[in-house]
């Protein structure tokens, strides 16, 4: 057999053999391999890598990789009632199509001038974001909502001095694992117990753990089981007697119809922008944000680039640029703040796309329909004989908590059972809260239809009978 | 009718200016950009107004002054916004060192966008997500293939994010062997920042170690450095200024035998892809940036994707869940009683995963090397070109070929004209380009650092240098156009000062608003 031509690759001009030998020649090179001198032989694969054989043409490619993709079922296909940190919802066509124009996908670390574009969209982010939470400063996002909380605790500690932080119990295992993760090995975490009567903060046990060692009161609205704080103001009210910060997590598309944290004394806020214009993307779609006052002290603790806004040297034009940059450890390495890096830029500018787009009456009328929707399955889901709906007296957003009775189906098999008729049904709960027995947390959205939401209680009915 | 003459070097460029105001100024009260589904009258007479009953430390009263725009009108502003931004696909984008711009191919790009893909929540069934869950599976062993390393995780978010899941791993192991009290992480000045800022965010003391004259990693230096407190060294190879230190294993060795573990900082591998592996230097740990030598687009600064590799010894300490194969079904394993936890919700960020799934895919073993061995010709290509231009220099190793990159110094220039490499900087704005100082401190005084990647052909090359030899010609001849740069640009030049006024700094509408005693139009 011949032997076969090295192939020409599309994504690499120069693999052309004679515009190499011409490139080779102009730096007096005779091969390639002169340029890994300072490689020693040692190091060196003396063998080609063990890969799968290339799919050279996109054909080959696409029909690979579709191959795969198409063995998943997406939420398109099976009805979906799947929340607990990310999140189905009516995605607008602008913001794809914003989010896959060359220009922004393939922008990165350029200067204001080159990039004035994606300077303005982050800065208009933030300040869309602003609004939604009446803050001054919010930053250019960071890697996640858990990463969000994280720094927001951080920073708590260190404008306080102070080493320890109170967290919900009633928050999702994995975010209260990479808290706990980040907050070592400086910062202690202890966990409020939630009110099992109302699936709120207990305000007796907060009071009594907080201490002067306390940083900051962290809770979350709406909380992971859906509930909303009904007197979060009493909590801030509470960390604040005890000169800890209040620090609220929440969902930034409730805020169209809940008030901002600031309202209720929060000194940080912070969350996940996924609900915002993103697709779930398998839980690739998120990115965090935390927001704060326009103070000095506040500011200098942000880790994140802040755009901001300056004249230039013609009238009428807006310019922009860093904020506060020796704060960051681009400028500071280990005495910066945290870190900071790549994280979600174009997930921000999607997001603010999404504010854009739904201005502040597409806000209420989402909030509005949400809590409609959730309040119309949670009445009828705890109609149904052999389950029970706790904290139904809460208000509630999004989600809510289904506990099955002992003698009915496990949370596992009630899904399964679910799966069957083509329904998602919701997050299993039993392994996360045991104390709450088998239990599903269900979401809804503004996807949902009415006959929907009957559908899963028809399915539910006949599950548990 | 004559030929047209043929096309200048430099081009003529001027940047798209669109003179867009801000996003809140297009406001008009009662516009809007989408609908939503409607809740319908059936819910909405049997729940009432559930928002209503709200209590009121909890009812927003006043709604968010949130623009109110017509669709077309939030299209037109981000599409204009979007051609203001210069991005790999419209330049030659080899000015951002260090950041491995290459091109993102667009097939990948219609792959991620499949429902099967963008509509899949994270916590479905496993039944229903065996293909992403295959994907992930496969890219693992991939990435072990190409790091020599055991196991892969693909849960950091991003860069620094594997960089600080490998220090967390470091602190689990160190503890599982009874050695807290380690509590000093090593770094090279070569290294990124985040190797010593995540270093400190876990509770180690950084030591930072500088280049010897010809800009090695210094040995003495490290011996010097390491004792029983070492936990880790966290390094680089080759280092921002593209040269690749020959002693790595012996590094290595020094931090092993003070009881020390390694993490390799493989970001950018894009110059020793199928040449050389963190295994062979003997690593226990190293990452790779999916967004840099693996394509995914930078997305204006993330959504990116971090990958960890780590050995045998190390596996255990890895995120949860790991991805596993039984008899051909894949599972999420969350069963892993040693490992650090989550370090991000869910699995990863899945679209990138499968853009450099494709990546490789489409290259295999051989293109993974002719990648490597053309981003390494394409640098030292240019670093030849780029030494013939007044006024630069590239320190350190003089004589000697670099790797994937080059951190050059126009200190010379800078003596000689009194042109900053920053006033540079801007200035290549007005060609259509972009260039990269270098992170701080300034070790190479007035630094740029260059990374041409695989992705530019010689033509590109040479039109780069071509750009930069203009430019220095201009500081030399008439260095005012490039003091008052940016001329061809969307804007003219900022006045910087409130950016570090707390008085003056504006980070939001409102705070810019508040500060220069404008009501809200």
């Amino acid at each position: 057999m011949p032997a076969r031509e090295p192939v020409v690759h599309p994504y690499i001009p120069n693999s052309v053999p004679g515009v190499q030998q011409e490139m080779l020649q102009a730096v007096g090179a005779q091969t390639v391999d002169e340029f890994f001198a300072d490689i020693p032989a040692g190091l060196r694969l003396d063998r080609p890598l063990d890969l799968p054989e290339p799919l050279l043409s996109e054909a080959e490619l696409t029909r690979h990789v579709e191959g795969l993709l198409e063995r998943n079922r997406s939420t398109r296909q099976v009805l979906s009632f799947l929340g607990a940190g990310c999140y189905r919802h009516q995605v607008p066509a602008v913001c794809d199509e914003i989010n896959s124009r060359g220009e922004f996908l393939t922008a990165y670390a350029g200067e204001p001038y080159e990039d004035h574009g994606r300077f303005q969209a982050l800065f208009e982010y933030q300040s869309m974001m602003g609004e939604l939470l009446g803050m001054d400063v919010v930053n250019v996002p960071n890697y996640d909502g858990f990463q969000a909380a994280a720094t927001a605790l951080r920073m708590a500690a260190r404008l306080t001095g102070r080493g320890s932080v109170l967290l919900p119990a009633a928050m999702s295992a994995d975010k209260l694992s990479m808290v706990r993760g980040y907050l070592q090995p400086d910062i202690a975490v202890d966990l409020i117990p939630l009110d099992p009567a109302s699936g709120l903060l207990d305000p007796a046990t907060l009071e009594a753990a907080l201490s002067p060692r306390v940083a900051a009161v962290y809770f979350e609205n709406p909380g992971y089981l859906g509930t909303l704080e009904t007197r979060p103001d009493r909590i801030s009210a509470a960390a604040h007697a005890a000169g800890a910060l209040s620090v609220v997590g929440v969902d930034p598309l409730s805020l169209g119809v809940l008030r901002p944290p600031v309202d209720y004394g929060a000194d940080l806020a912070c969350g996940d922008i996924q609900s915002l214009g993103i697709h779930m993307n398998f839980g690739g779609g998120h990115g965090g944000f935390i927001a704060g006052p326009d103070d000095p002290r506040f500011v200098m603790e942000f880790p994140s680039r802040l755009f901001g806004i300056a004249p230039t040297t013609v009238e009428g034009e807006y310019g922009f640029g860093d904020v506060a940059y020796e704060r960051t450890s681009f400028a500071r390495r280990e005495e910066g703040k945290e870190w900071v890096g790549t994280a979600a830029a174009l997930w921000g500018i999607t997001a603010g796309v999404y504010l854009a787009l739904m201005g502040p009456q597409g806000m209420r009328e989402i909030g509005e329909g949400l809590m409609q929707r959730c309040r119309y399955l949670m009445g009828r889901v705890a109609a149904l004989p052999g389950l029970r709906v706790p904290f139904a007296a809460t208000p509630h957003f999004t989600e809510f908590v289904v506990q099955f009775d002992p003698a009915g189906p496990t949370a596992a098999a009630a899904n399964r059972a679910l799966l069957e008729r083509g329904i998602f049904g919701g997050k299993d709960l039993s392994a996360e809260f045991p104390g709450l027995g088998q239990s599903l947390l269900v979401c809804v959205s503004e996807l949902h239809t009415r006959p929907d939401l009957d559908r899963l209680v028809d399915a539910l009915g006949e599950v548990t009978r | 009718m004559k030929p047209i003459a043929p096309k200048p070097l430099p081009r003529r460029f001027h940047q798209a200016r669109w003179d867009e105001p801000i996003i809140f100024e297009l406001s008009r009260p009662g516009r809007r950009g989408v609908l939503l589904p409607p809740v319908g009258e059936e819910i909405r007479r049997e729940v009432g107004d559930p928002v209503g009953e709200l209590p009121d430390a909890l009812r927003r009263t006043l709604p968010p002054a949130l623009p109110e725009v017509s669709q077309n009108q939030v299209l037109r502003h981000y599409a204009r916004l979007s051609q203001e931004t210069l991005g790999v696909d419209l330049n030659i984008d080899v000015g951002q060192g260090t950041c491995t711009m290459k091109y993102s191919p667009k097939v990948n790009e219609q792959l991620v966008r499949a429902p099967g893909l963008t509509e899949l929540h994270p916590r479905q069934d496993e039944s229903t997500v065996q293909g992403i869950l295959e994907v992930m599976h496969r890219l693992e062993e991939m990435l072990c293939e190409i790091s020599g390393m055991d196991r892969v995780t693909l849960q950091p978010a991003a860069g620094s994010a594997a960089i600080y899941a490998n220090v967390c791993m470091i602190r689990a192991c160190q503890a599982a062997r009874g050695q807290s009290h380690r509590d000093q992480a090593i770094t090279t000045i070569f290294s990124h920042p985040s190797n010593a800022a995540a270093a400190r965010v876990a509770g180690y003391e950084v030591i930072t170690l500088y280049p010897d004259a010809d800009g090695y990693p210094d040995p003495g230096a490290l011996r010097a450095a390491v004792s029983e407190r070492t936990a880790a060294l966290l390094v680089t190879n080759p280092e921002d200024t593209g040269i690749f230190n020959p002693r790595i294993a012996e590094f290595v060795r020094v931090v092993h035998e003070a009881g020390g573990l390694c993490a390799y900082d493989q970001a950018n591998a894009n110059g020793i892809l199928g040449i050389t592996r963190a295994r062979e230097a003997g690593f226990d740990l190293c990452h790779f940036n999916l967004h840099k030598t693996f394509s995914t687009p930078h997305g204006c600064g993330g959504p990116a994707a971090g990958a960890c590799g780590v050995t045998a010894e190390l596996a255990p300490f890895l995120p949860v869940p790991t991805v596993e194969c039984q008899d051909g079904q894949f599972r999420l394993d969350y069963d892993r009683p040693q490992s650090i936890g989550k370090v991000r919700p869910f699995y990863g960020v899945a679209p990138n995963l499968v853009r450099a799934y494709a990546w490789i895919m489409s290259l295999g073993a051989e293109g993974l090397r002719r990648v490597a061995e053309t981003a390494v010709l394409n640098n030292n290509y240019l670093l030849d070109r780029v030494l013939r231009i007044r006024g630069v220099s590239a320190p350190y190793a003089p004589g000697r070929r670099r790797i994937e990159q080059v951190r050059y110094s126009w200190e010379q220039l800078a003596r000689e004209t009194g042109v900053h490499t920053e006033d540079l900087e801007i200035r290549a704005a007005d060609y259509g380009m972009h260039y990269w100082t270098s992170h701080h401190p300034f070790v190479v005084p007035e630094p740029m650092t260059l990374e041409p990647t695989e992705s530019y052909s010689r033509e590109d090359l040479d039109e780069y240098a071509a750009v930069l030899g203009r430019m220095s010609d201009e500081a030399y001849a008439d260095p005012e156009i490039v003091r008052t740069a940016p001329h061809n640009s969307t804007v003219h030049r900022t006045h910087p000062e409130p950016f570090d006024d707390p008085e003056q700094w504006a980070v939001t509408w409102r705070a810019y608003l508040r500060k220069t005693g404008q009501k809200r139009g």
